[in-house]
Formats: C-alpha cells, sequence, structure tokens
C-alpha cells in the first residue's frame, strides 16, 4: 500500500493532537507547521513508525518573515521516506529575540552544516548542536546577513532612480 | 601511536606526537577553494577538520533582488561542470510554479542536454580520480571529449562553460541540424572511448590497490549524512530522483539505475562509470523519440513568460514590449511555495522556492549536494593515509562552486 498525505495527517493527528496546525498540500507535497518545542519530538516520530519511516532530511533551512509579530523565524525542514517515496516539509516558527530551536543533529548527520548554515545566515541558535559556528561567512562578522533588514544593495543610491524608468520616485530597486 | 609507544620520551616532554597539516585552501589537489586541517600522526589521519567558505558569493541573497530570468546565471555558477543540469532545473521549477506544460520534444531535447551534461560532469571526475592516483593518461584523452559536448552546447546556445540554456517553457533557439550531427558523432565516438577508459582503470592493480576500501561509507551512515546521486548508489542504495519523482518525461525512457556494494572511492568510480553508459542509451533513446514529433516545436506557447525571439524583438513591437517586460520581472508571479529536486550529476539538487507573487523569490534556496557530502569527510578519512584523504575527496565529486553557493 503506498503511503499518502492523508495517512500521515492522520497518523500525526492521532499522536500529536492540535498542535500541528495548517496543514495544506501544495504542488503534492504536505506541508504543517509545528510549536518548535516539538520540533525533535514530530521528527522522532516520522522516523521510527514503521508506516512512514522518514529517515532522509532532504533539506534545512530558514525564512524570515519580518512582519510576523513573535514568529518572524521560520525553520523549514523537507523529510523524505525512501521507501514509500513521500516528501513531506514542515515549518516551525519562532521569534526572533529568542530564536532557539532545538537541533536535529542527534537524528540526522546532514543536519550538522546545514543548522550552521541556516545559523550563520539567519541567527537560529539550536540548542544542543555540537559546533555551531559560521560555515560560509567570516567568523568576525556580528550580523545574520539573510533576515530580510539587510537589504542586497545600499539603499542610498541615486543612480538607480526609479522615476527614470516611470515607476514614481522610489530610490532603489 | 604505533612505532612510538615503547620509546621512552624523556621527562616533562610532549605527549602528544601528531602534526597539523593545513591541505589547501588552494592546493592542486583539493578541486577548488576548501581547506582541510588535517592532524597527521605520521603518515595516517588521525583527525580532519574541512573549511569552506572561500569563494561564497550570496546567490540566494542575490536571487530576492532579481527577476526570475535574471536568477539562470546564478544557477550556472553552481555546479559549473554540468551547468545545463541546475539550470534547466531552475527552468522546471519556475515552470511548475507557473503551471507550464512543455510539449514533449522540448523535455527530449532537455533530457538530451542535461544527460549530456552528467557525462561530462562523471568523466571529469573520474578522470581526475585517476590524475589523483597518479595516471594522467586517461585524463588527457576523455578531456576532448568534454570539448565535443562543449561544441554541442554552443552550437545550441551560444556559450561552452556557463551555458545559461533554458528559458521557462523550452530552449532559446531550435536545436540546429550541426547540433544533432555533432550529437550522432559523440555518440558514435564516445562508446568506445569509454570502455577504453574503462579498461584502464578498473583492472588496473594499482589503481584498485589505491582505491578499494579507500573511503567506505555504508548504506545506513550514507543516507543519515544525506548522501544522493553516486556517492549514495555507491553504497547500495537505488535512489535516483529520475525514476523517484520523474521530471521532464524522464519516465518514457528505459534505463537502470547502477549500485555499488560497499560505498568506497572504487565504487563510486564504477557507479560513475555505469551512469555514463545509461546517460549513452538514455540520449540514444530520446534522440529516436523526436524524430516522431513536430521539428519547429523548441518552447511551450507561453507569450507571457517565454522570451520572444531576438530577431522579433529587434524588428517587431510587440515582442520588444513582451521581452522588456519579462526581464524587468513585470508579468505576473503566482504566489506559491514548492521544493523540486532534480538529479544533479552528483547528487539531488533541490530548488525551495517561496514566491509571494512578487518579481523576484521572497526566498530561494538551493539544496547542494557537495554542501552535503563533504561533511562525512572527516568520517570517511579518519585512520587513512595522507594519499587516501586526496584520492577520498576527489571521488566525492565536490564542486567548490556549488559548496559555498
Amino acid at each position: 500500500m503506498s503511503l499518502t498525505n492523508e495517512h500521515i495527517k492522520n497518523r500525526l493527528v492521532e499522536k500529536f493532537g492540535d498542535a500541528l496546525t495548517n496543514f495544506e498540500e501544495s504542488f503534492g507535497m504536505m506541508s504543517f507547521y509545528a510549536p518548535k518545542e516539538l520540533n525533535l519530538k514530530v521528527m522522532q516520530f516520522l522516523y521510527d513508525e514503521e508506516d512512514l519511516q522518514f529517515r532522509f532530511l532532504s533539506d534545512l533551512t530558514a525564512v524570515h518573515y519580518p512582519d510576523k509579530k513573535g514568529e518572524e523565524l521560520a525553520v523549514v525542514y523537507h523529510l523524505h521516506t525512501f521507501v514509500h517515496n513521500v516528501r513531506l516539509r514542515f515549518k516551525v516558527f519562532t521569534d526572533i529575540t529568542t530564536p532557539q530551536v532545538y537541533t536535529a543533529t542527534s537524528l540526522y548527520a546532514t543536519a550538522n552544516w546545514m543548522e550552521r548554515e541556516t545559523y550563520d545566515f539567519f541567527g537560529v541558535d539550536f540548542v544542543g548542536h555540537p559546533n555551531l559556528v559560521r560555515i560560509l561567512n567570516v567568523d568576525e562578522m556580528d550580523y545574520f546577513p539573510m533576515r530580510k533588514e539587510f537589504p542586497l544593495e545600499d539603499q542610498t543610491r541615486v543612480d538607480k532612480d526609479d522615476e527614470m524608468f516611470g515607476r514614481g520616485g522610489n530610490v532603489g530597486i | 601511536m604505533s612505532e612510538q609507544q615503547h620509546i621512552k620520551l624523556p621527562e616533562g616532554s610532549i605527549e602528544k606526537q601528531t602534526n597539523t597539516l593545513n591541505l589547501g585552501p588552494t592546493h592542486p589537489a583539493t578541486h577548488g577553494v576548501f581547506q582541510n586541517v588535517l592532524e597527521m600522526d605520521g603518515e595516517r589521519i588521525v583527525s580532519a577538520t574541512p573549511t569552506v567558505g572561500y569563494i561564497h558569493r550570496a546567490f540566494e541573497k542575490i536571487a530576492e533582488r532579481r527577476p526570475y530570468y535574471q536568477i539562470t546565471p546564478l544557477t550556472d555558477r553552481l555546479n559549473y561542470c554540468s551547468a545545463p543540469i541546475n539550470n534547466i532545473g531552475w527552468h522546471l521549477t519556475v515552470e511548475k510554479l507557473l503551471g507550464i506544460q512543455t510539449p514533449k520534444r522540448v523535455d527530449y531535447l532537455r533530457v538530451i542536454i542535461m544527460e549530456l551534461a552528467r557525462i561530462t560532469d562523471h568523466l571529469i571526475c573520474n578522470s581526475v580520480i585517476g590524475v589523483d592516483s597518479g595516471a594522467f593518461t586517461g585524463f588527457l584523452y576523455v578531456m576532448q571529449y568534454r570539448e565535443l559536448v562543449y561544441e554541442i552546447y554552443e552550437e545550441i546556445c551560444g556559450s561552452r562553460l556557463t551555458t545559461n540554456i533554458g528559458r521557462v517553457g523550452g530552449f532559446e533557439r531550435n536545436f540546429t541540424p550541426v547540433a544533432f550531427q555533432k550529437i550522432e558523432k559523440f555518440l558514435a565516438e564516445y562508446p568506445a572511448v569509454l570502455k577504453e577508459f574503462e579498461s584502464l582503470f578498473t583492472r588496473n592493480r594499482i589503481f584498485i590497490e589505491r582505491t578499494q576500501g579507500v573511503g567506505a561509507i555504508t548504506a545506513e551512515r550514507a543516507m543519515n549524512y544525506g548522501f544522493t546521486g553516486p556517492n549514495l548508489r555507491a553504497a547500495g542504495v537505488d535512489y535516483d530522483v529520475r525514476v523517484a519523482n520523474p521530471y521532464c518525461s524522464y519516465q518514457d525512457f528505459e534505463f537502470s539505475i547502477p549500485v555499488g556494494t560497499t560505498g568506497d572511492t572504487y565504487d563510486r568510480f564504477l557507479v560513475r562509470n555505469a551512469e555514463m553508459w545509461q546517460s549513452l542509451s538514455i540520449i540514444r533513446q530520446a534522440m529516436e523519440k523526436i524524430k516522431t514529433l513536430p521539428e519547429h516545436v523548441y518552447h511551450a506557447d507561453v507569450p507571457a513568460y517565454y522570451l520572444p525571439d531576438k530577431d522579433d524583438v529587434y524588428t517587431k513591437m510587440e515582442a520588444l514590449i513582451y521581452h522588456f517586460k519579462i526581464v524587468m520581472g513585470e508579468t505576473d508571479i503566482l504566489p506559491g511555495e514548492l521544493y523540486h529536486p532534480v538529479e544533479g550529476a552528483n547528487g539531488e539538487l533541490g530548488f525551495y522556492l517561496i514566491s509571494d507573487g512578487g518579481r523576484s523569490p521572497y526566498r530561494l534556496h538551493f539544496r547542494r549536494p557537495c554542501f552535503v557530502y563533504y561533511q562525512a569527510y572527516p568520517e570517511l578519512v579518519k585512520g587513512a593515509m595522507l594519499s587516501d584523504a586526496i584520492i577520498c575527496l576527489s571521488s566525492l565529486n565536490l564542486i567548490a562552486g556549488e559548496l559555498d553557493a
């Protein structure tokens, strides 16, 4: 029997009740939100259960939503089960002032560098990570460059005045 | 520790008898810019600490400010040994977001290009494993066939290394008869070369001694480390995105997934070689299939997203307007969130894209296979010799451009 999104959802709801929210299916992949305290429990459950076996972490990254007060940072997990060939995505949200999220390194060795990268760019503090230091940027950096408050280009540049292109006088792109 | 154990050290001397060795960042054997700090006990490696980030170019951040077409050149520069795969993979992601269906002929042409790219990537990687074990001949021999594939790219899109070959919906222009001739030439000549290349290494005593049992990883460990592509298949797991989640009509082709058993350097070499045979077979099938399809089709009919012909842009107002609107990102992009994996030459290359309907992605993340492999490196080389560290590194097929993004 092939594993359906419906079945995964039922199993998750059975186990965690109302804690998991926002179940949706976009482009064939199921996604949901989990409270950040439960991220390891959810992953462990998905990993262990015989009918699920999500034992492959495809990807781990974060997204910054500056307008969502209290849950500015979303850590996104993409899990995959080879046995049933089903993928799913889940997100945990955290406050940007207390960006502590449990590390997944004990479950998936691959999470090690992915979490370091996420820390490097978004400042998510993975609790229990064996070596949470910057990986792609220089060590001396004291900010997290992928956050939305750091625009790519200098906002004071005047040679990109959009008025010249009929789009109102906003400076910058 | 070996022989030194029975040597009586004078009072107060240091107990730690290891040396630190910096391999890289710019060492010819590191295949790009990354550093390994090796702790050596004589010739044996006690521990390795890899450092990356030397050519980090902030592609994900740049992508947040660029319209979709302008992200194409960024993807070219990830794994530059097989740029068309990244490139077409990115366009497949955008097409999935926009709900664009491509005609069969476009799919098959893309398959031809992607498989050619896979062959070039594998032949470079495998011949470089040869170089790192001291066999330069194979490298020089196959290099001219990479050149031939680059000529095919050149015929199709005008450039060789960073190809910029894809467009949303298809290709920028139709394949010329010369391009098909060159592909036929490659198909005719390459099998003999590959056979010879294989026999040069696979039964070579020195090569076998240097590679068997070096950098071995079990299937379970490889999966836990997130290995994909040839490196995972060498450990015995037959996972291939082309079969698991077919894209680009890969389901229309018959091919097998070569798997290894031990997951060591030798098996990785063999799996890549076997994959090149499979790729050749796929290209041959695709060449047959497109003969039955209308020749003039090379893109989907989506004028709002597909860049108009350059000749039209220079002569027709309508085409010029569309061209401008598309390049400047003024066309509507649907909001959505998706993860689209493709089978890159060295593993699962994933594009995680969040669109909020704006001209640029809200967030774009590349799941880069190299980045995943390299963290297993300390475990692979622990207890090995220094020369094993070199050959193990080259067998992982790490490309610095993809590692750092």
